[in-house]
């Protein structure tokens, strides 16, 4: 499916959604937390849009807000779509987990986690991966300090 | 005379132990947490973080051409595949047109790079189910390709031939001969691998209908590289998505429907075959031109996000950079093959035994750098 096919199907879903293509090789989806289980399970279950490999998920600090971003494509259709999602709250950065949708999120919203602090609801074993239990704070967001590990030029 | 009845009194009692971070069947330095019940596996979990550098973090201080060397130093056995997936993102974003001579030269050296690869994990493969010969000889041909790639770039495992805008030097005048030799040397050493390995009883038996992954499972699990195609899941990047000169080869895809540790092994030794018959389609074809073309010194990437997949030893690698229109990336994301492929260790392995345990992560080809960034 072509980005505009796609994005006129998708849309009339959640009417909500925001699009857009700037900046970016793919078509980019911004939905709201509260939308993005529902969102997530419809990519994958519509037999149109069948995006069953998530092939990227990365989390994000933008400063103010920190986000997720997902990569998707569809082995049968071939088309890829990005779907991002943010919240400007940083003590309780809360997501649904889409680990009951693609099994390969279990273990990268886990990394979210270690580096962001970025909590999945129902997530099935969401603990640290990389760090120790004890560790303090999320490395990789912009406001971390760390003087003793951190190599700073 | 009295006679007893020995009965099966003896209660299962699951328990747990720890393999690795120093086993030699890890392959470095993983852990894995079993939960056995005398041999049968209950649960695998995989404790990482024990060499994890956070290159990724480290991206966000180094401008694009320090970053090119960080990403030899993830799966060491495919630096040069890294190395040209970080190299193309900022090419493409920068909207640079590279030579037709760096983009073959590129992928005869990626060619090179997996077989190489795929000859120590035929080695470690072999020892890992106790052919302790397999080790030497995997070794014996990886060898003359690492000598190679000295000759040309210095260097042979963390190799950095790339750079933003092309190479950083020619080919050595002897590469083209020397690759030759070596496709001749390698295609009457390859069929000695199935005489030795492949065709035997005991190797059979470990490895067939052992550690199955369905189709179905291999796409939710994000299974790439030879893991994925070992279950009949077409996931090669070269044929999808392809990039420098891989669009005007002809290869065909190592597939397998079977989806058991045999499978992906057929998968890696049938990929052998194809990687030579694609460095024999470019070396003769080495277009002449530049080796590079001039970038600033300084690279700043337009503002926006960029993605670039490549199909390097161990599957699908993808960097993904969000850029602000400075020297740095803003976020730098590596999407590693081995990450997503060690997540479904748990999933073939419960139910099974704790040898075919080993076999099957054999298969999987794990290389940790590359699991922990």
């Amino acid at each position: 499916m072509t980005n505009e096919a796609l994005q006129k199907l998708i849309s009339s879903w959640i009417p909500e959604l925001e699009f857009t293509e700037e900046g970016s090789q793919f078509l980019n989806i911004i939905v709201q937390p509260e939308q993005l289980h529902q969102l997530m399970t419809q990519l994958k279950s519509n037999n149109e849009t069948s995006f069953d490999y998530l092939f990227c998920l990365s989390g994000i600090d933008w400063g103010k807000e920190l986000g997720v971003v997902y990569h998707l494509e569809s082995t049968i259709h071939r088309h890829m779509v990005v779907v991002k999602v943010q919240t400007e709250d940083r003590e309780n950065p809360t997501f649904d987990t889409v680990s009951n949708i693609w099994a390969t999120a279990e273990f990268h919203e886990r990394e979210a986690f270690d580096f962001f602090g970025i909590i999945f609801n129902n997530h099935p074993n969401l603990k640290r991966l990389f760090l120790t239990e004890d560790w303090d704070g999320f490395p990789l967001r912009k406001d971390y300090v760390d003087e003793i590990n951190m190599v700073i030029k | 005379m009295e006679t007893t009845t020995i009965t099966n009194n003896f209660k299962s009692e699951e328990y747990f132990i720890n393999m690795g971070p120093q086993h030699p069947a890890t392959h470095g330095v993983l852990r894995l947490l079993l939960t056995i019940d005398g041999e049968i596996i209950k649960k695998v979990e995989p404790d990482l973080g024990y060499i994890h550098r956070s290159i990724e973090k480290m991206c966000e201080r180094d401008s694009y051409q320090q970053i090119v060397h960080l990403t030899d130093r993830m799966d060491y056995l495919s630096s040069h595949i890294n190395n040209e997936a970080v190299c193309l993102a900022v090419e493409n974003a920068l909207e640079i047109d590279i030579p037709e001579r760096v983009k073959v030269i590129r992928t005869i050296i990626g060619e090179l790079t997996r077989i190489a690869s795929h000859t120590l994990w035929w080695g470690v493969m072999g020892m890992d189910v106790g052919a302790l010969t397999t080790y030497f000889l995997g070794f014996r041909d990886r060898e003359l390709i690492n000598d190679i790639f000295e000759e040309t770039c210095g260097a042979r495992l963390t190799m950095n031939y790339n750079i933003p805008g092309g190479l950083m030097y020619d080919i050595h005048p002897n590469f083209i001969k020397r690759v030759k030799d070596f496709i001749a040397h390698f295609k009457t050493k390859l069929p000695e691998y199935d005489k030795l390995l492949t065709g035997n009883v005991i190797f059979q038996k470990r490895m067939k209908g052992v550690g199955i992954l369905t189709k179905e499972d291999a796409i939710s699990f994000g299974a790439s590289g030879p893991v994925g195609r070992g279950s009949g899941y077409s996931c090669d990047v070269r044929k999808h998505h392809a990039y420098s000169a891989l669009d005007k080869v002809n290869f065909k895809e190592a597939l397998r429907t079977e989806g058991d540790s045999l499978a992906r092994y057929e998968v890696r030794v049938q990929e052998m075959w194809e990687s030579m018959s694609i460095i024999e389609q470019l070396i003769d074809n080495i277009p002449e031109g530049d080796y590079k073309v001039a970038t600033n010194a300084v690279i700043k990437l337009p503002k926006g996000e960029f993605y670039q997949k490549v199909e390097a030893a161990r599957g699908e690698l993808g960097v993904y950079i969000v850029s602000t229109g400075t020297k740095n990336p803003y976020r730098l994301k590596f999407r590693s093959p081995g990450f997503s492929n060690l997540s479904l260790l748990n999933h073939i392995a419960v139910g099974g035994k704790i040898g075919d345990l080993v076999a099957s992560m054999a298969t999987l080809d794990i290389v940790v750098p590359d699991i922990d960034r």
